[in-house]
């Protein structure tokens, strides 16, 4: 599908990075082999379901299990009196319940669970537990959130009315930037909510043995599940133990602690027997946690040859019933403008409402897909307005390498230039043919490798690696969780190549809290950054210890012993390492990671830094029917600034993916509801493209070596996305001289906004206003120098 | 069996549909009736091509005389679904596939939170409130290109054999959908070998590679040079049975084909579909939509004949 770029083939005086290994599992996963969650099945499982609620907002008046307890098969039956405790990923959002009985905030919001010899008696049972409610108003929209409240607010924090989280902040001057402008425009855009639809469905089984909880679940993060599991269930965090089952994907849409993952705990306290709970499709869209639905507004100045005087972001996020990552979201649809354009004085308001949906939280790209949507149509249309090719208009603006935002963030490398020739090159952008019904779309984006910020404020390390060579044998210990990413073939490349094997002769121990050291988890695309550097630390300590116990031996000076293809001076790996263990002992090593301090010093700059970012351009064809407004994507060309591919064939992995979640969204993918209910919870109903509907993808690898990252490592996984889906809408443009200015793209807004056009009004189709939002006074920053010091950015402490 | 068994038992033959159904519990049954032994033979002949009911979908849109004979009719089976359901599913089962609708096709526990329908469990349609029917849309796409091909089905029921106009097996339900009896099964369809006859079917759905249709045309068409001889536009998904375009037809019989006629006829044909909100994206767009399907579906019958060169409207020339 993809072309291997140069980078493939190389030659980088390395002798695994930069090379196609194939990932550690696939073969295991492709043969079925693979253990999931969900085919773990010891003696005396029981099954559990979850009975969810009807409503979209009720209060509950009592709950009667009765009826269900006495079916034969059943074994336990628990509610949220069982598990009143509420947890939530931020800390300042503690808002969920494992089971609720007060009150229920979305349709398939957990009331009752069920343990049961089977899963049809488990489903049967929860069919007769009968739940009395007092049915509430349901909020189903972001302006009627900001209305006056009918009934009761969904939340008891946050407001005026359902409003969540307001956040303003300022730096520069923003005022003055407009003053200073020549041309200045305003555009309202809006990013319908959509999900990660993982091929694996959330699974979960636990059991409890001598007092201790152990959890198999398919989640992202084994940490965040741990602490949340040890305060719902009141257990010591060394009586619990969680590990990375398998995993069938994730997107983000794994990376909360999940109400299933505390039940199935639970139910196995109490019942003394492996509990296991694997969702239904159905209700792997009530878990959601996926892309917020977001309305923009933006108004931007320029001066006549384009450069970006001032820009003012406002975004309204409709989040769904509860907190989950939801702040975080908020700064993050205003955090990231500024890392690939210019801007030296910004404004930014946010503001994220309940309403009785499924919660919202992080996908693939957080909280950043949505104004990268807005903004870079914005400048499109900006360019049309002075008569500048946008093209042209947006790289006079691209930021440069070694500099700082004017919202503190911290640019190392950047690549934006080189990826945006590569597309533009190969796919012939600029010598286009103009014909009515074809066009050809350009964006770009940037993504971060890694918050520089944990979620819940410590000081300690954001990864760690142990390794243990024994008799030869090397094992690896890290937390992190390879949801098929790839993490586990970063963390073997890394430490093959520091120790002189292969990537096959390392042997990983992943993502369990009782045997592997913290990594913070597999979300932000931190992976390979951070457990990257921590296990090159590790391994360095390592080499060294054998290459001290080679030179001992022989004589000779430590640095004239060479470490390659599997040999230590002159003597075998084996050897050596007998060697060493003899000298040293027990030969472990130790790696971690802690990012630099580069956040901003004000309230709020802790979403958005992060140690390098990634950097991206993407050109996509397509035909668009006037007549029906079907469009047909013919090719995507998509350049990726990773630092250095670590392993490319899993970067191209990525970034193709990338490109197929950005198509979705772009053309169909649509989180929907109706009468309070998502409209179509089911992968048929759900459109989401299919292997058969993708185009072909042209993919460049860039590789700009960040001073930071490991071997010069960025990310690869979120950041392809971003440009996919701005260059859809502007390929439409191109094709049919209409805006839609509102993702998705259906067929039915291109018909509705050629029969605008052709009627003379406004050819496009997209939300008309912004709300009257009761934002707080911008907090005003004053921006830092806008140069680092050379020096500044250095190797992560090695 | 079947008669014994009544409402209690389904027969299966591919299961594409089925399977799924039973667990949303669309469909709730003590016992399944495979239809394994009916016949996977595609039979040509000179006054007629028989097909046992058990071909698959992927045998009848890859068989030579069906493609060459009945283009639409391959056409439309090899449009059906995605290839591995096209393996299993047979053209006996998408005859009788089930009548579709989005408030419908949903799992036990999303029907109970929404209130159940008419068609299974409930006392009103959510589509239509009002209504005193059920509005579920006809979603077979070979069902409406063998009427187009004045196909012929045959039934076998504990009574013995009968065999009715493909036209006469659907009512206009979203329940009672099919006019057959219950325990009656389609064993075979026959499709009359109709002198230079040549047909098209034209989909609409959102994904290309496997939704159900959305709207769609089957048509069959006899041309003398430019001239219509005989005309046959049956229209899919936008009413609970296959909707016959009859005006249209008598339009056009007799007429030269060009741009201008395949307009009028398309918006004739097109004007009886009533799509309503109960299946993907916007009903509004689906009306809009169903003139144009029609005209691709004329234009493309036309192209096969070999004699006619109408351009093929709103499509790109490639």
């Amino acid at each position: 599908m993809g072309t291997f770029s140069k980078a493939m083939t190389a030659q980088n005086g390395f002798s695994v990075i930069g090379k196609p290994f194939p990932k550690p599992d696939a073969v295991s996963k492709v043969t079925g082999r693979a253990v999931y969650a969900d085919d773990m099945l010891p003696a005396r499982t029981l099954h559990c379901r979850i009975l969810r609620s009807p409503h979209p907002h009720a209060r509950i008046l009592s709950v009667d299990t009765s009826a269900a307890r006495r079916m034969p098969g059943v074994q336990a039956v628990i509610t949220g009196v069982d598990l009143p405790i509420k947890f939530g990923i931020l800390p300042v959002t503690q808002d969920e319940r494992a089971l609720e009985h007060e009150k229920v905030r979305y349709v398939g919001d957990p009331i009752a669970a069920v343990a049961a010899i089977d899963e049809e008696i488990a489903a049967a049972a929860c069919d007769a537990i009968s739940v009395e409610y007092e049915v509430l108003e349901p909020v189903m929209s972001i302006d009627e959130a900001l209305a006056e409240t009918k009934d009761e607010r969904i939340q008891d924090y946050g407001g005026p009315n359902n409003i969540h989280k307001l956040v303003a902040l300022e730096f520069g001057d923003v005022d003055a930037g407009f003053e200073r402008a020549d041309h200045v425009r305003e555009d309202v855009f809006f990013f319908q909510g959509n999900t990660h639809l993982p091929m694996e469905q959330h699974s979960a089984i636990a059991t409890f043995v001598d007092g201790r909880v152990t959890l198999w679940s398919s989640t992202q993060v084994v940490h965040y599940v741990h602490r949340a599991l040890a305060k719902v269930l009141e257990l010591p965090m060394n009586r619990i133990r969680v590990i990375g089952a398998a995993h069938g994907g994730g997107f983000g849409g794994k990376t909360d602690p999940f109400a299933h993952e505390i039940i199935v705990c639970k139910l196995a306290m109490l019942t003394g027997r492996p509990v296991k709970c694997t969702l239904t499709r159905e209700e792997v869209f009530y878990a959601h946690r996926g892309r917020h639905p977001v309305l923009m507004w933006v108004r931007t100045g320029v001066t006549k040859d384009g450069h970006i005087t001032a820009m003012h972001f406002k975004t309204a996020l409709d989040g769904g019933a509860y907190g989950s990552y939801g702040v975080a979201s908020t700064f993050y649809t205003g955090a990231l403008q500024t890392v690939t354009y210019d801007i030296p004085a910004y404004r930014f308001e946010g503001c994220r409402v309940f309403t009785n949906k499924p919660p919202c939280g992080p996908k693939r790209g957080h909280g950043t897909p949505q104004p990268r949507f807005a903004l870079e149509l914005h400048l499109e249309k900006i360019a049309d307005d002075i008569g500048i090719d946008s093209v042209d208009l947006k790289q006079r603006n691209f930021v440069k390498p070694m500099t700082r935002t004017v919202n503190w963030l911290r640019i190392t490398s950047c690549g934006l230039d080189e990826c945006t020739e590569r597309v533009l090159t190969a796919s012939g952008y600029r010598t286009r043919q103009k014909r009515r019904g074809r066009g050809m779309g350009f964006a770009i984006s940037s993504y971060m490798s890694g918050a520089g910020t944990a979620i819940y404020w410590n000081d300690m390390p954001h990864s760690e690696v142990q390794i243990k060579v024994d008799r030869g044998g090397v094992t690896a210990y890290c937390g992190a969780m390879d949801i098929g990413q790839g993490s586990d073939s970063v963390l073997a490349a890394i430490v093959a190549e520091e120790l002189g094997l292969q990537p096959r002769d390392i042997r990983l121990v992943t993502a369990d809290t009782d045997t592997t050291p913290i990594d913070l988890g597999s979300y932000s695309s931190r992976v390979t950054f951070m457990a990257g550097n921590a296990a090159l630390q590790a391994a360095r300590k390592m080499r060294d210890m054998l290459v001290e116990a080679v030179a001992a031996k022989t004589g000779s000076p430590g640095d004239t012993v060479t470490v390659a293809a599997g040999r230590i001076g002159d003597l075998s790996f084996e050897e050596a390492s007998i060697l060493a263990e003899a000298r040293f002992g027990t030969l472990t090593s130790a790696g971690s990671y802690t990012p630099p301090k580069i956040a901003g010093p004000y309230k709020g700059s802790g979403v958005g830094p992060s140690p390098a970012y990634s950097y991206s351009a993407c050109v996509v064809d397509l035909d668009a029917d006037p007549r029906t407004g079907i469009v047909k994507v013919n090719k995507v060309w998509i350049a990726h600034d990773v630092g250095r591919a670590i392993n490319p064939l899993l970067v191209e992995g990525q970034v193709e993916g990338s490109v197929y979640m950005g198509l979705g969204e772009a053309l169909m993918e649509e989180q929907a509801f109706r009468k309070g209910l998502h409209k179509w919870p089911s992968m048929l109903e759900y459109k989401s493209p299919t292997f058969m509907d993708m185009p072909e993808v042209e993919t460049f690898i860039v590789e700009t070596v960040d001073p930071e990252g490991p071997y010069g490592a960025k990310e690869a996984g979120q950041g392809p996305l971003l440009p996919v889906i701005p260059a859809v809408s502007s390929a439409v443009f191109d094709a049919l001289g209409v805006w839609i200015d509102e993702v998705p793209v259906t067929p039915e807004k291109i018909v509705e906004a050629l029969r605008r056009k052709e009627k003379g009004e406004a050819p496009r189709f997209g939300p008309v206003r912004f709300p009257s939002i009761p934002y707080p006074t911008c907090i005003k920053v004053e921006p830092p120098p806008r140069t680092l010091e050379v020096g500044s950015a250095s190797a992560a402490s090695i | 069996m079947a008669t014994e068994l009544g409402p209690r038992a389904m027969f299966v033959a591919g299961g594409t549909d089925l399977f799924p159904k039973l667990k949303r519990r669309q469909f709730e049954v003590e016992a399944l009736i495979g239809l394994d032994f009916l016949s996977r033979q595609v039979r040509p002949g000179s006054h007629e091509t028989e097909l046992g009911a058990g071909v698959t979908l992927s045998a009848a849109s890859g068989d030579a005389h069906l493609g060459s004979n009945f283009h639409g009719y391959a056409e439309a089976a090899g449009l059906v679904s995605s290839p591995p359901l096209r393996n299993a599913g047979t053209i006996g089962g998408n005859l009788c596939v089930d009548t579709r609708c989005n408030y419908y096709d949903m799992t036990y526990e999303w029907r109970k939170a929404i209130g159940f329908c008419l068609k299974k469990d409930g006392a009103i349609c959510l589509v239509a409130p009002s209504s005193p029917r059920c509005w579920a849309v006809s979603s077979s796409d070979t069902g409406p290109m063998a009427m187009a091909l004045e196909g012929l089905v045959t039934l076998v029921g504990a009574d013995g054999e009968r065999e009715l106009p493909v036209a006469a097996l659907y009512r206009d339900d979203g329940i009672d959908y099919m006019a057959k009896q219950p325990s009656e099964v389609v064993t075979a369809l026959r499709l009359p070998a109709i002198e230079g006859n040549h047909s098209a079917y034209v989909k609409l759905r959102r994904r290309g590679s496997i939704d159900f249709p959305i709207a769609g045309a089957a048509v069959a068409l006899q041309l003398e040079g430019d001239v219509v001889r005989r005309c046959r536009i049956v229209l899919s998904a936008v009413a609970s049975h296959p909707l016959e375009a009859r005006a249209a037809d008598d339009f056009l019989t007799g007429k030269s084909l060009d741009e201008e006629t395949v307009r009028a006829a398309a918006e004739i044909a097109a004007k009886p579909a009533k799509p309503l909100d109960n299946a993907d994206l916007t009903h509004f767009w689906r009306k809009r939509m169903v003139r144009v399907v029609v005209e691709q579906a004329i234009a493309l019958a036309a192209t096969r004949t070999g004699g006619s060169r109408v351009k093929l409207l709103g499509q790109q020339t490639e």
